[in-house]
Order: structure tokens, then C-alpha cells, then sequence
């Protein structure tokens, strides 16, 4: 049986294969590390270009079920190209560029080998850009190991370091776990409902007979479980810190953008298309999950010394917000995956800025030698502001964003959206729980906010400016910032369009 | 209206080399900018059709994301202009204040772009039609605010601009999910839509959840007692234009959101939580009597007495009646400009001794600086309450509201507030004797600090509108009620 293949709609995944393929040889013979990274950031480039050709057409989806093998059910194609994949690819691959950028410095710096880190980085974007395409559980598996093998990798790359082998061993150990207990969700919805596609799943669990209730309900459970690991969600969160402490800073950043919008992507796929029918059961587990994620996260980032694992219990709490919307379950679940969508597509624009600060400076407060403090303590903020007002300003506005109030009126939209979402899925107490949240987060926000332009205190630091490409990072996220905070409504169109 | 002081904020960012150089040229500009404001606002006021003062006049209409039905939708009636005039005066006489009173800790560019900013959130939420425009504009305020208070604020103002905007926040936080709670349920965000429906599509359970949360949200910025504590630290940190500002018109964002959004979205959640309201509006009315007594702090005790003025204007809500909201409009303008101008005095009496310790500044004012303890003892009583002067009318129609309350509401309730909150007034009138007995007569201290330099004109010329506003709207309390009755009475659905 020969399946005819729609090429153009899988050309952005397709584009960073060859290209993952291309670099992986070309640094085999010995090209230098300055073009491998160029050309890493141009296959990023060309598949976001693809992706924006796409989004021009008309939906379109490949891999589907041959006519004669049907059965008189729907299509059931496994790789759509909708919308909502398309904008969630732009958002993966616009971070994925940013994520370069930031990168190319660090490697020189680090020591870490170019060729290797480029490929598993190219990887690891392709299961992502697969991952928010896939309808079908097999696919979504595989493009989310896709995403996560070469990120171990990643994260232990910086091989004299103990630290970030531990960090690795870590991510290793809870990624294996969380595919396990996903894959055998997935079993057990197979069992139940006998199919495998998203679209013949939904109607399946609908009319299910009520002895395989149990089956089906913990099937989604575990499903649930292993989306959680991958967006870090509480209880499934606490290899976060240690992990982005311990990896490339680049990779941290990484972690927290590109590696969470295709987890939440995934898990919206999987709830919205696939188990709408059980809302009942997930949507209050989401909810539990969302108020715990976000609770804690909010309270471990107050007690933060260092701007790492600052940042990332912030992007636990964040996630909780992300989640918030899907604890509606099926009662206007179009809406809470559009919220959901835009607090994503938001939020990885106002964190990769302060990652990109952060990678940038935090190379200026590099110790001199042994014994000094450790680096990139919030401390060592202080008074970044008077020194290079530019990166000062740059940092305070993405942390006033993070923090949701106006001037960074992205974040405050962000917000907006997902707190309508919330309560208009008749989630109240959800909603209140989310604002005493959001005073938590200011606090520590602010905390390092009022940092910057505090006087410098503490021990003195190489007086080196970050590269350009670090340079044009801040710069890019910063613009992507004022401009949706001047206009919100460019992301709020566009999400509202996926659903 | 709102456009200028944000265009004139935005150009500020422009280098300081090349835009303005020298602070004294930034001061005229700021001064500038609000003057255009102020016109721009005092016109509006003319153009204003007063026969039609319930309707919305003087809107702007836009779409802005039709996807989640958001609108840019800005208008004026008669409840809000009052509060639109007295916003954009104020702000212009803060900066005609500081060309000649920078505070301490200049930076005076940024003083003025933080300025301008506030002023575009407070004139923003005065005219919003549209609930999340209504909230991002009351949320424009705190960063502004907060950096207000944490740069040129006293000796502990880092302690209180977080509390301030962790407040602050907190209420806006729970504001948010009542406001989109009433939004979500009956569809439609646009603040006249919600009020011309009184309610109708709501459920009774849900309209007293979401007066719960809005009022919540407001009473932390009104403040309401209990949830007051925020409002002393940050006025006695604060510097003088911060104080003026906060207490002149970032207060009444917090009433003026009750009575604009809470009021008519849900009126069956406020007949609800009406008694509540009341009783803790009486209390703080004794509160912050009591806490004034107890003083010994000018700035401090100003602004306790903020917190009991403020009850007053929440018993007038409380009371559910056109006359009881009309009271609170009226109260709202009153303390803000009484209130304004004790803050400008306190800040001129703290420049002069350095200190607002009450002990320390000792007694004599009166003969050692007439002029100004003139106009302190005319703020003060007019603060009081002295009839014929703007606080009077205020806390007269509040008493009056509550002895005749709304048919829905327990009226022996209402009435036993109206007789603690009678009381309450007796303990403001004594409290600002005592100051005025402390500090303006008696000799002067001898180690007071000689010759107490002389008035400048610039205070003359940020007093002078405030005193003679007071006198205008307390000797003719018609020019202000005529404004605000027949919108109130629409908001009751009365002719």
C-alpha cells in the first residue's frame, strides 16, 4: 500500500532533520564552530519561513488513514498542520533561534563541543516542532522522546562538570519515568477504546461501556502524569531547579520555553481532541495540579539566593498559570486552550529575555579564582542598572512582565486571558487562588527588580560586554516585549483563530 | 485627554542630552503637559452637556480585540468628570509644586515621566468604559507609585512601597476575577451595557461572589478598615506630591470603582453585603478618629484621617440611595481637595522645621508663620467638617443616606451607624483641634528654627485653587450635586 506524503506540510520538521543531519557530518570534517552555528540559526530560519509560508494555506494533514482501511470513521491523519500547530512551531522555532544566539557565546566559553551541541539541539527542535503536530498517541510519544533524548544530552555536555552530570542523571532518570508511565497510559486507552488517533479516541470514550470506565479514567490519569514531568508541574516539578542550575544556561532556557510549549502543546492536543469526553475526571486533577504548581512554585522562588533557580521556580509557578485555564475540562474548553496558547506564546517571550540577560550577564560576575561567592548570585545584580542602563532597563521590564503589571501590559494581558479563561470555565476558586499567586510572584520580581538600580555591593567583576549575538537576543526579546505590550492584541488574534 | 500626558511621558525617554537638558526645563515641561491636560479636561467640562449628565459623553469607541470581545472604549458622565477635573488639577498643581519643591532625591526627569504616567492611569480609570480597560488602567498606577515612594520617600520607604504595591496587588488580584466573573456570565464587558442591566442575567449567588471580590479589590485601595494598614506607611514615606496624589486621587479610584462597577453590575450581591460595608465604614470612621488622637505625626495623622473620611463616603455607598452616593461623590471630591491640600501644607511645615514630629515642631506657628498656619487651620476645619466649607456637605448627606436607607436594607442597623458615625465625627473635630491647638498657637518653640522661610509663590500658587475650590463647593454645593444627581439616579434606574 503506498501513502502519498504531503511534503510542504512537513517541511519545517523535515528542514531541521537534514540540517541535524547536515552539521552532524559537516563537523566531521572539521568546519569551523562560527559557521556551524550560523548555520544551525539559518535551518531555524528556514523552517520558520516554512511555517510561515504554511500558515498562508489552508489547513492541511498528511499520514491519514488510506479510504478502504476507515471503516466509516473520520480521516484520522496523524500530522495536522492547523493552526494551532503552526503557531505554536513559530513560537518553538522563534525561541530555538533566540536559544542560538545565546548559545554561541556559551560554547566557546564552556568549552562545550559545537558540532555535537548544534545536532542534539536541531533534534531535539525537530521532535518539538512534531510534537505540536502530532493527532495521534504513537507520534506524540515519539516526538516527545524525540524532544527529550537529545536534551540529557544537552544538559550534560559540559563534561568536566559534576554538577551538570548530576543535573543530566537527573533529567535522565525522570524522563524515562514519565515516558514509562505515559506509554502505559497510553496502553490502557488503547485497550479501552481501541484506537490510537485522537479523532477516533473522542468518540470511542464517549460511547465507552461503563466496565472499562475505571481503565479509561486511569489511562488519562497517567497520561496527565507524564505531560506533567515534562512541563514541570507539582508533584512532578522537582527536578526543574537543579536541572537548570546544573545545564548550559542556553539549555536552561531551553528547558524553559521551547521544551514547555511543546509539553503544553502535547498535553492541549491530548485533552482537547482526545479525552474531551472525560473533562470530569482531568479537569479538577488539572485544577489541584495547577493551585499546587503555582502555590509552590511561587514559595520556593521567594527563598531564591541565585538568579538560576530564581528563575526557574518562577517558570514552575508559570506553568501553573499555563495550566489554570485547562482545569475548566470540557465546558468551554476552546477558549481555555486558546488562553492557554497565548499565555504560552507570551511567556516565552518575556522569560527567554531574562534568560538572555541573564546568560549575558552573568559571565561579567565570573569569580576570579577559587573560593569566591558563587556566581550569579541576585546580589551580584545590584546596580546593573547605573552600570549598562540598557541590559539594567531590558531585565527590570521582563521581570516587570513576569510579574504582570503594566508598563509591562503583556504580561498583565497574559494574565487577563487566563484568569477569563479560568473563570469563565466556572473555575472561581482557581481564580482567587491565581491572585493571591500573583502577589507571591511580585514579591521576589520585584525583589530583584529593585536590585538592578540599587548601589553595588560585593566583590568586583570582569568588566566584559557580552557578545553581539547575546546583544541582539536582548534586544530582539526586549522589542518582541514593548511591541506586544503596546499592541496585545497581535497574540490574542492569533490564538483566538487556533480554536 | 489621557493621550498627553502619555505622549508627554513617552517623549521624556528621549535622550536627556539632546530633549530638555537641565532639570528646571523638565519641571516647566511637566508643568506644561498637565497645564494641557487640565485644559484639555476643564474644556471637556464646558463642553459637557449637563442637561444629559447621565449619559456618556465626549467617548471614544474602538475595537481593540474583537477576539476576546475587548474594546478601547472611553467616555465621560456625570459621575466621573468631577473626579476627571479634579485629577488633572491636581496633577498640575503637584507640578507646578515641584518646580520650585523638587523633593529630595532628584532625578527630576524621572519624577516627572512617573508623574505623567500615574496621571494617564488615574484618568484612565476615571473614563474607561470597558471592565479590563478599567483594570489596566488601575493597574498603570502602582509601578509609578511604588518607585514614587521607593526613591524620593522618607527614611523607611523601601518598607513601605512594598506593602503599598503588595496591597495594592493583592485587591486588583481578586478585583480582576470578580470583574471577569461578572464579564464571563453576562457576556459582555462594556461598563454602560452591564450598568443599563442592573444586573439582569445574573444569578443572585453569583452576583454576590463577584461583589464580594470587586468590593474587596476596591476597599484595599479605598482603603477600607480593616484593610487599611498600607495607607499610613505609604503616606508618611511618600514625598509631598506622592502624598497629594495618593490621597487626592488614587484613593478614589477605589470608590468611584465601587460606585461605577460593583454598584451597577451587581446590585443584588451589594444589597447583599451592604450592612457589612457600612459597618465596616463606621468603624473605620472611629478608627481613624482614634488612630488621629493617638498621632504624632502630621503626615501620618492626615492620613489616618483619610481612612475615617473614607468611611464616610463608604456609608454613603452603603446606604444604596441616590442620596447616600450622591454623598459619596461629593465626599470623594471634598477630601480630595481638602485632603490634597493638607498634604501640600504638611510638606511645606515639614520642609520649614524637618521634621513633622508634632512635638517637635512645638507650638506658635501662628506667630511665627501666620500665613501658613492660616492655611493649615483652614484645611483642618475644613476637614472637620465646618459647615459652609466642602467637607461639610459630604458627611451631612452620609449621616442623612444612612438614617433613611435603601428599602432592602435593615434601617435600625443603619441608623445606629449613622449615630456612631455622628460620633465619629465629634472625635475628627477634636483630634484636628488638638493639632491646631499644638502646633498653631501656644509660643514658639526656643530652639524653633529661625525666621521660617517665607511662602513662595509656588505654593501660593498649588494652594490658592484648593482653597478657593473648598469654599466654591461648600458655599454652592449645587454646582457639584447637579452634576452628579441625574447619573445616580439612572444608576438606580429612577428618572
Amino acid at each position: 500500500m503506498i501513502q502519498g506524503i504531503d511534503y510542504a506540510a512537513v517541511a519545517p520538521p523535515l528542514i531541521l532533520a537534514a540540517a541535524a543531519l547536515a552539521l552532524l557530518v559537516a563537523d566531521a570534517f572539521g568546519v569551523p564552530r562560527r559557521v556551524l552555528g550560523w548555520a544551525s540559526g539559518g535551518a531555524f530560519g528556514a523552517a520558520l519561513v516554512a511555517v510561515a509560508a504554511l500558515a498562508f494555506g489552508d489547513r492541511r494533514a498528511t499520514f491519514c488513514v488510506p479510504g478502504g482501511l476507515r471503516g466509516g470513521g473520520p480521516a484520522s491523519c496523524s500530522y495536522v498542520a492547523d493552526d494551532f500547530t503552526l503557531v505554536f512551531q513559530g513560537v518553538v522555532l522563534v525561541a530555538a533561534v533566540i536559544v542560538v544566539l545565546l548559545s554561541l557565546g556559551e560554547i566557546t566559553a564552556s568549552r562545550i563541543p559545537a558540532g555535537e551541541y548544534h545536532f542534539l539541539l536541531l533534534c531535539a527542535v525537530t521532535g518539538a516542532v512534531t510534537l505540536v503536530a502530532a493527532r495521534d498517541l504513537v507520534l506524540l510519544v515519539v516526538a516527545l522522546e524525540t524532544l527529550s533524548l537529545p536534551v540529557f544530552a544537552l544538559v550534560a555536555l559540559r563534561r568536566y562538570d559534576g554538577v551538570a552530570s548530576e543535573a543530566a542523571v537527573k533529567l535522565f532518570l525522570v524522563s524515562v519515568v514519565s515516558s514509562a508511565v505515559m506509554l502505559f497510559g497510553v496502553s490502557l486507552v488503547y485497550g479501552a477504546t481501541g484506537a490510537m488517533h485522537l479523532d477516533r479516541i473522542a468518540p470511542a470514550l464517549r460511547s465507552l461501556p461503563s466496565d472499562l470506565d475505571p481503565v479509561a479514567g486511569v489511562g488519562i490519569m497517567l497520561v496527565l502524569a507524564g505531560f506533567a514531568f515534562k512541563i514541570a508541574a507539582v508533584p512532578f516539578h522537582f527536578w526543574a531547579p537543579d536541572v537548570y542550575q546544573g545545564a548550559p544556561l542556553p539549555v536552561a532556557a531551553f528547558l524553559s520555553v521551547v521544551s514547555k510549549a511543546a509539553g503544553f502543546a502535547g498535553l492541549a492536543i491530548v485533552l482537547a481532541l482526545g479525552f474531551p469526553a472525560y473533562g470530569h475526571v482531568w479537569g479538577p486533577l488539572v485544577g489541584i495540579m495547577a493551585a499546587l504548581t503555582m502555590t509552590l512554585g511561587n514559595l520556593f522562588a521567594l527563598r531564591q539566593t541565585t538568579a538560576i533557580r530564581l528563575l526557574a521556580w518562577s517558570s514552575v509557578a508559570q506553568s501553573g498559570y499555563m495550566l489554570a485555564p485547562l482545569a475548566a475540562g470540557d465546558h468551554r474548553l476552546g477558549e481555555a486552550v486558546a488562553a492557554t496558547t497565548a499565555y504560552v506564546a507570551l511567556y516565552a517571550v518575556m522569560n527567554l529575555g531574562a534568560f538572555a540577560v541573564v546568560v549575558g550577564f552573568r559571565r561579567r560576575f565570573e569569580p576570579a579564582g577559587e573560593g569566591t561567592p558563587p556566581v550569579d548570585a541576585l546580589d551580584d545584580y545590584r546596580g546593573l542598572g547605573r552600570r549598562s542602563p540598557a541590559a539594567g532597563a531590558a531585565l527590570a521590564f521582563f521581570l516587570i512582565c513576569l510579574a504582570g503589571l503594566p508598563p509591562g501590559v503583556m504580561g498583565l494581558f497574559a494574565k487577563v486571558v487566563v484568569f477569563r479563561a479560568t473563570v469563565a470555565g466556572g473555575v472561581t476558586w482557581l481564580a482567587v487562588i491565581m491572585a493571591l499567586n500573583t502577589v507571591i510572584g511580585l514579591v521576589y520580581y520585584l525583589r530583584w527588580a529593585v536590585r538592578l538600580y540599587a548601589a553595588p555591593t560585593g566583590h568586583a567583576y570582569a568588566a566584559a560586554v557580552p557578545g553581539v549575538p547575546v546583544r541582539a537576543a536582548v534586544a530582539a526579546a526586549g522589542a518582541g516585549a514593548v511591541v506586544l505590550s503596546a499592541a496585545p492584541q497581535l497574540v490574542l488574534q492569533a490564538v483566538s483563530s487556533v480554536t | 485627554m489621557t493621550a498627553i500626558p502619555l505622549l508627554g511621558a513617552v517623549l521624556l525617554l528621549l535622550p536627556a542630552g539632546r530633549f530638555l537638558p537641565g532639570d528646571a526645563a523638565v519641571a516647566r515641561y511637566g508643568a506644561g503637559v498637565s497645564g494641557a491636560t487640565l485644559l484639555v479636561a476643564v474644556s471637556a467640562a464646558t463642553a459637557f452637556d449637563y442637561g444629559k449628565a447621565s449619559e456618556t459623553q465626549l467617548g471614544v469607541n474602538a475595537s481593540w480585540a474583537p477576539s476576546i470581545g475587548l474594546r478601547f472604549h472611553l467616555g465621560a458622565d456625570g459621575i466621573s468628570l468631577p473626579l476627571i477635573v479634579l485629577t488633572a488639577l491636581l496633577t498640575f498643581l503637584c507640578f507646578l509644586y515641584t518646580m520650585k519643591h523638587p523633593p529630595a532625591g532628584g532625578q527630576i526627569r524621572l519624577l516627572t515621566g512617573l508623574l505623567l504616567v500615574l496621571e494617564v492611569g488615574m484618568l484612565g480609570t476615571f473614563t474607561a468604559l470597558d471592565l479590563v480597560l478599567f483594570f489596566v488602567a488601575f493597574e498603570i498606577v502602582l509601578v509609578p507609585m511604588y518607585a514614587i515612594i521607593a526613591i524620593w520617600g522618607g527614611s523607611d520607604r523601601s518598607f513601605a512601597a512594598r506593602k503599598f504595591i503588595l496591597y495594592t496587588l493583592l485587591g486588583s488580584g481578586l478585583l480582576l476575577v470578580g470583574m471577569l466573573l461578572v464579564g464571563v456570565k453576562a457576556g459582555t464587558l462594556d461598563m454602560t451595557e452591564l450598568a443599563a442591566r442592573h444586573g439582569a442575567g445574573l444569578s443572585r449567588g453569583v452576583q454576590i461572589t463577584a461583589f464580594l471580590l470587586m468590593g474587596l479589590g476596591f476597599a484595599v485601595k479605598t482603603p477600607m478598615w480593616p484593610l487599611h494598614t498600607w495607607l499610613p506607611d505609604a503616606h508618611t514615606e511618600a514625598p509631598t506630591v506622592g502624598s497629594v496624589l495618593l490621597a487626592g486621587a488614587l484613593l478614589k479610584m477605589g470608590t468611584y470603582g465601587i460606585i461605577r462597577v460593583a454598584l451597577p453590575a451587581a446590585p443584588q450581591g451589594a444589597a447583599y453585603w451592604a450592612p457589612w460595608l457600612g459597618l465596616f465604614a463606621v468603624i473605620g470612621i472611629i478608627y481613624g478618629a482614634l488612630a488621629c488622637l493617638a498621632q504624632t505625626d502630621l503626615k501620618r495623622m492626615i492620613a489616618f484621617s483619610s481612612v475615617g473620611h473614607m468611611g464616610f463616603v463608604l456609608l454613603g455607598i452603603a446606604t444604596l440611595t441616590p442620596v447616600g452616593i450622591n454623598a459619596a461623590l461629593f465626599g470623594n471630591i471634598a477630601h480630595g481637595l481638602i485632603t490634597g491640600l493638607l498634604f501640600f501644607v504638611a510638606g511645606s511645615v515639614k520642609d520649614r522645621y524637618g521634621t513633622g514630629d508634632l512635638r517637635e515642631i512645638g507650638g506658635g506657628m501662628l506667630a511665627s508663620s501666620p500665613r501658613l498656619a492660616g492655611t493649615l487651620t483652614f484645611a483642618a476645619v475644613a476637614s472637620l467638617g465646618l459647615p459652609g466649607l466642602a467637607g461639610f456637605w459630604g458627611e451631612m448627606l452620609a449621616l442623612l443616606g444612612a438614617y433613611k436607607p435603601h428599602a432592602a436594607l435593615p434601617r435600625t442597623t443603619f441608623v445606629v451607624f449613622m449615630a456612631v458615625a455622628a460620633l465619629g465625627a465629634v472625635l475628627t473635630a477634636a483630634y484636628f483641634l488638638r493639632l491646631l491647638a499644638k502646633i498653631t498657637h501656644g509660643t514658639p518653640q526656643p530652639d524653633a528654627p529661625a525666621g521660617v522661610a517665607r511662602i513662595s509663590a509656588y505654593e501660593y500658587a498649588a494652594w490658592t485653587p484648593l482653597i478657593a475650590a473648598t469654599l466654591l463647593v461648600g458655599l454652592w454645593p449645587k454646582t457639584l450635586l447637579a452634576v452628579t444627581t441625574g447619573p445616580v439616579r439612572a444608576l438606580f434606574g429612577g428618572g
